[in-house]
């Protein structure tokens, strides 16, 4: 009879087991999505960095020679794998937020206690996760092609890690303001897919004039492709440390602004 | 214990629409309360606000004496809702729909599978376990959204419109467990348009109009605001009512009438009357929907 009768019963896990548990429930959920469609989520990055191998680095590749002493294909590996990292950790966050908003089963979080730090982390994990995956499978496929050597294996995680985390927390972001299923492709499309192919993947800056070498020291996309590609063979047109500096700082700041957008409700709550 | 405790609650919309005027409600624990009004009187708003879907402006709202806002945590737990549209994720099985919303409540996968079972079993949506939503039926998806909302044991649950399009065996099957909920002590505040079904379930009700609650009170009391009671007369055969005028008979066919009672007269007045006429009654029931008429009286003053 009294069942829902309220009780003081001494709650038996933690608050911080109960967020714990929330956290891991988003992430499980994440990783069942991406790898449910892993068709549309797994497989086409794997197609087109298969054919940017084939076409650039083999068919062109072997007209351009060396580049800084690395072969051109080995070169655009790194390039490469970052540019389907940034792609497919973007792409899960915005892509699986806005799903569950425009369904309007993200009501399904909103009403539970879940914390906002919960909801962020969960969501952002999803994205690196993903965005790793898919990172590696590109890696694998590219040892058909060349040998990469491996010079700082600690640099290489660093960079990937924190790509991953930084284009995961702006999915979050685009994500949270999309209204409909275009602004989903906005960002990737205009802004998104020049910076990465302006971004020094499939050459070094040192190969533009001046100008463009100045200019191109405001994409932050050459930071994180340069630091990557340094873990491999030591190379990189930027200062490595300052890239860490700077990719850890842009953290913080898309941290701080999902926390913000969560808390003032904006585009999740009227 | 109050269950639910609103005070002066208020909704100003970012397009400046008031939708809350300064609200005051409160509902006992193991009330059985409904909320009624037109289309865009609040009601959804309250629950929105209520359930954290909806910011407020201003005020106060308790929940089994926590606050929403300070002790959102608490508060979120005692809280189930069933929303008036349907917000299933399209993509997530039925099972792992009610295994996910369990551990956003911090409920781990194992305890959340079994209380999944045992709900899903008892809403007679066990076998579609392994489905997803779009191979559900309409009346499925509201039992699954009420499974939903009791997967966390909460102690208080918000019922937006639950029953809405949902057709006739299904809604009562739905009020069936819906009593029984409320039988084992849980409170149920409901929206809803079937007010008839509001009449036979609920023991309090508020009515809301503009933003404002204009009316709060037991059912019983509220269909007491009534003046009149309308009948429905059954009788073999009917014939001149002239003499009934004083009770505004209304010939439907040629067997039924209807009259309308005083709260003064009593239905014993209205046989003698009857008889007077030589019409043989066989059957005499109240026609219902008094509680709509009070609604609909309320909200066109």
């Amino acid at each position: 009879m009294d069942k829902y009768k309220a009780t003081k019963k001494v709650l038996m896990r933690t608050a911080f087991q109960e967020q714990w548990i929330a956290f891991e429930t988003i992430v499980r959920r994440e990783i069942a999505r991406f790898t449910r469609i892993w068709t549309q989520t797994l497989l086409p990055p794997v197609i087109t960095q298969t054919l940017y191998f084939v076409i650039f680095g083999k068919f062109i590749g072997e007209r351009i020679g060396d580049i800084q002493g690395v072969s051109y294909m080995a070169f655009i590996v790194p390039g490469l794998v970052m540019m389907a990292v940034i792609n497919s950790a973007f792409s899960n966050v915005v892509s699986s937020f806005f799903s569950v908003k425009f369904q309007r089963s993200i009501e399904e979080l909103l009403v539970s206690p879940t914390s906002n730090t919960a909801i962020i982390s969960g969501y952002v994990m999803g994205g690196v996760i993903r965005g790793i995956l898919v990172g590696v499978i590109v890696f694998l496929v590219s040892i058909f092609f060349t040998r990469p050597t491996i010079q700082h294996l600690g640099i290489i995680l660093i960079f990937i890690i924190l790509t991953a985390l930084v284009f995961s927390l702006a999915g979050l972001i685009n994500a949270i303001f999309a209204k409909k299923f275009d602004d989903v492709s906005i960002f990737p499309v205009f802004v998104l897919t020049p910076l990465t192919y302006l971004g020094g993947v499939f050459y070094s800056i040192h190969s533009l004039p001046g100008f463009w070498q100045q200019v191109s020291l405001f994409n932050p996309i050459l930071y994180m492709v340069n630091g990557f590609r340094y873990g491999f063979y030591g190379l990189s047109d930027v200062s490595v440390g300052g890239s860490i500096l700077f990719l850890l700082v842009l953290t913080g700041i898309l941290t701080y602004a999902n926390f913000y957008l969560l808390q003032k409700g904006t585009g999740i709550k009227s | 214990m109050k269950a639910i405790e609103i005070k002066n609650l208020t909704k100003v919309y970012a397009n400046g629409t008031q939708a809350l005027k300064n609200v005051d409600l409160e509902v006992v624990e193991g009330d059985f309360f409904a909320l009624l009004g037109a289309n865009g009187a609040g009601k959804t708003t309250i629950i929105g606000i209520v359930t954290d879907l909806v910011k407020k402006t201003s005020g106060e709202v308790k929940i089994l004496g926590c606050d929403i806002e300070r002790d959102f945590s608490k508060a979120k737990k005692f809280i189930g809702v069933v929303p008036q549209e349907i917000n299933l994720n399209i993509f997530e099985r039925v099972i792992d729909i009610l295994v996910t919303q369990a551990g956003y409540f911090g409920i781990p996968r194992r305890e959340a599978s079994v209380q999944a079972e045992m709900l899903l079993k008892r809403l007679g949506l066990w076998e579609k376990r392994f489905g997803v939503p779009r191979t559900l039926s309409g009346g499925m998806k509201r039992r699954l959204m009420i499974a939903r909302a009791l997967i966390h044991k909460p102690k208080v649950l918000f019922l937006d419109e639950p029953t809405a399009g949902v057709d006739v065996e299904i809604r009562h099957e739905m009020w069936k467990y819906l009593r029984e909920l409320n039988g084992e002590g849980l409170t149920i505040l409901l929206t809803t348009h079937y007010l008839e079904e509001v009449e036979q379930m609920c023991r309090n009700a508020a009515i809301i109009k503009g933003g404002e609650i204009i009316m709060c009170n037991s059912v019983k009391k509220l269909v007491q605001f009534m003046d009149t009671e309308v009948y429905v007369v059954s009788v073999q055969q009917t014939k001149d009512v002239s003499s009934l005028q004083h009770f505004k008979p209304k010939v439907l066919d040629e067997t039924t009438l209807e009259v309308e009672l005083s709260r003064q007269e009593t239905i014993h007045d209205f046989v003698l009357a009857l008889t007077k006429t030589g019409m043989i009654m066989t059957d005499i029931r109240p026609k219902g929907h008094r509680l709509e008429k009070l609604f609909l009286e309320v909200l066109n003053k």
